[in-house]
Formats: structure tokens, C-alpha cells, sequence
């Protein structure tokens, strides 16, 4: 039965990517829907960050001696400065290393 | 520009972001076969299902013996973010035609979205441009097979104390840094942010797409009532 249901929730995953691709003729798409459209990333992205940087593992808002606050803080001020990706990522793992080692 | 030229920026594009895709397929990998999944089902998820977040709840909520109904509802909750990033890759992808439409649908993830929408809008003239997105879906998808691979055949390799998950906040930081500058960026960002956090222990991961759609809101009456701040 697993199998079944597998493809099942393949088949689903794969609707919710293809649906718009297929559905959606652009040239019906108004000016200010385009206009949202493009909000996508900044209304999506923020649901994933917050929760892994501001909630621990129960789900409860961490405190203000968490090291990820911090070291989260570095990478966005480290990324504001040089928009480039590979400095944000390495920026705010090592600093969530030393900030983990230190404040322990 | 060449076709492979095109491919070999998709691959370059989104390398960086899979830092945190090959740690997470390997943890994916090792709860699949912690929880009762024969290896066999567990990759054949990441082939069919080929979606990290889901299968990992959809592997928890089966062998909790969950029913089919809270399964399939969870997996499609969480994946429902798709819908709102197929309606932005619409206006780029339409032309093309349905086998192209149906492979790239299958490979898109946040990340190849995220990369292959940036190129798209400066190269929306150019013919190939859709083989950008070839390049970032296919290299994702990819390293997860791989990556999920090495979970279930080697165990769990990467020490936890290396506190690797956290890269997966800052590679979508780094994709959303630019819109930071912008203040009607912002605002949606940090209400999109904040209802996340409030809703976050809601029922059946709803929070993703539900922080999604108050931020959307927003910003139709950011667009609305203050037409000149959007500009």
C-alpha cells in the first residue's frame, strides 16, 4: 500500500509545481497581478528563515544567548554588504561556530 | 548563447545554494531507514516524491500509522509554495512546449526557482533561456538522489555538532539579501516573517503557505494605496 500512496503524494507534489506552468496564459495576467507575482520570493523565503533562526527545536522563540540569532546577524549584514552568497553561507556558519564554542 | 553555455550557468548558479541540500539529503536518508523504510522505498521518494520537507513528514506521518488522507494533505500543505512560484515561472515558460513543461515542473525546487527566475528576467529574449533552469533543477536533483543515497548506505556521516541545518536559513537569506534594500521588500519579509513564527505550531505545516499568502496580501495593498513606493 506504501507505493501507492507514495505516488500518490508524488503525483500531488508534482500538480502543485506544473498547475500555473499549464494553467495560466500570461498574456491574461494583469499588470498589478505581474506586479504581486513578484513579491513571491520575499512573502515565501521569510517563512522558512524565521522559523529555523528564531525557534528551537519545540517550536518555542529562543532566547537572546541563542548563538544562530547572532551569527544570522553577521551573515545579513555581511551579505547587505556584498550580496555575494558564498560569503553569506560561510559567514554565518563559522560565525555560528565560534558564537556556539564561545558563548558555551 | 549556446545551449550548454546556458545549462552551465544553472549549474554555476545554484552550487552555492546546495550546501545545505547534501547534509539534508543524508539526514533524510537516515530517518527514511530509522523509521522502518526499507531503503528501497526511501530513495524511490526522493525519486518520485523529489520534495525534502514532505518526504521527511510524509516518512514520519506513514509509519506513525497516520491515514492516507493527513499524509497526503501534509504533503500537499507543505509543498502548496509551489503553486505561487508556477504562477510566477508561468509568464517565462509558457512558450514551450508540453514535455519541457512537464520535466521542468518536475525540477523545480526553492533554489533552481529562486536562481533560474533572476536569469530569466535579465534573458527573456534569449531562445534557451529555459535551459538555465534545466541546469539548476538538474544539478539539485541530482545531489539529493545522491545525497539520500549516502543516508541510507552509509548512515548518518555528518556530526551534528557541526550544526549544518543552519545553513539552510542562510542559503535562503542570501536569496532574498537584495530585496532587503528595498523598504516595500522589507515590510512584506518581516510580516511574512512574523506570521510564520505565530503560526508555525499550526496543524499540518500550514504555516509556510499561509505567512505566504498574508505577505501577498500586503503587498496588494502596498500596491494598492501606495503606488509610488513600489515603483
Amino acid at each position: 500500500m506504501i507505493w501507492f500512496w507514495i505516488l500518490i503524494a508524488g503525483l500531488v507534489t508534482f500538480f502543485t509545481r506544473y498547475s500555473m506552468i499549464s494553467f495560466i496564459n500570461p498574456g491574461s495576467l494583469s499588470n498589478k497581478t505581474k506586479k504581486i507575482l513578484t513579491y513571491v520570493p520575499s512573502a515565501v523565503f521569510p517563512a522558512i528563515i524565521f522559523p529555523a533562526v528564531f525557534l528551537d527545536k519545540q517550536g518555542l522563540l529562543v532566547t537572546v544567548d541563542n548563538p544562530q540569532i547572532w551569527a544570522f546577524g553577521i551573515a545579513i549584514i555581511v551579505g547587505y554588504y556584498s550580496k555575494n552568497i558564498i560569503f553569506i553561507i560561510t559567514s554565518g556558519l563559522v560565525s555560528f561556530w565560534l558564537f556556539s564554542y564561545f558563548m558555551n | 548563447m549556446k545551449k550548454i553555455t546556458v545549462f552551465k550557468k544553472g549549474f554555476m548558479d545554484v552550487i552555492p545554494l546546495t550546501i545545505p541540500v547534501i547534509p539534508f539529503g543524508i539526514i533524510y536518508g537516515v530517518v527514511g531507514v530509522e523509521l522502518g523504510l526499507s531503503p528501497l522505498v526511501t530513495f524511490a521518494m526522493s525519486f518520485l516524491i523529489f520534495a525534502g520537507s514532505s518526504q521527511i513528514a510524509f516518512a514520519q506521518l506513514y509509519t506513525a500509522g497516520a491515514s492516507p488522507l493527513v499524509m497526503i494533505s501534509s504533503v500537499l500543505a507543505i509543498n502548496s509554495r509551489h503553486f505561487l512560484y508556477s504562477a510566477v515561472l508561468a509568464q517565462y515558460l509558457n512558450k514551450l512546449n508540453l514535455y519541457w513543461k512537464i520535466l521542468l515542473s518536475y525540477l523545480m525546487t526553492d533554489q533552481a526557482f529562486s536562481v533560474s527566475l533572476s536569469y530569466f528576467k535579465k534573458n527573456q529574449k534569449k531562445t534557451f533561456s529555459h535551459y538555465h533552469m534545466l541546469g539548476s533543477g538538474f544539478t539539485l536533483w541530482l545531489l539529493w538522489q545522491i545525497s539520500t543515497l549516502l543516508g541510507i548506505v552509509l548512515g548518518n556521516v555528518i556530526p551534528e555538532a557541526l550544526g549544518l541545518e543552519f545553513a539552510i536559513p542562510l542559503t535562503f537569506l542570501s536569496l532574498i539579501i537584495a530585496e532587503l534594500k528595498k523598504y516595500d521588500h522589507l515590510l512584506i519579509i518581516i510580516i511574512s516573517g512574523a506570521i510564520s513564527l505565530v503560526t508555525y505550531n499550526f496543524p499540518l505545516k500550514v504555516y509556510i503557505i499561509l505567512s505566504a499568502f498574508v505577505g501577498l496580501v500586503a503587498a496588494f495593498i502596498l500596491t494598492t494605496k501606495y503606488k509610488e513606493i513600489s515603483e
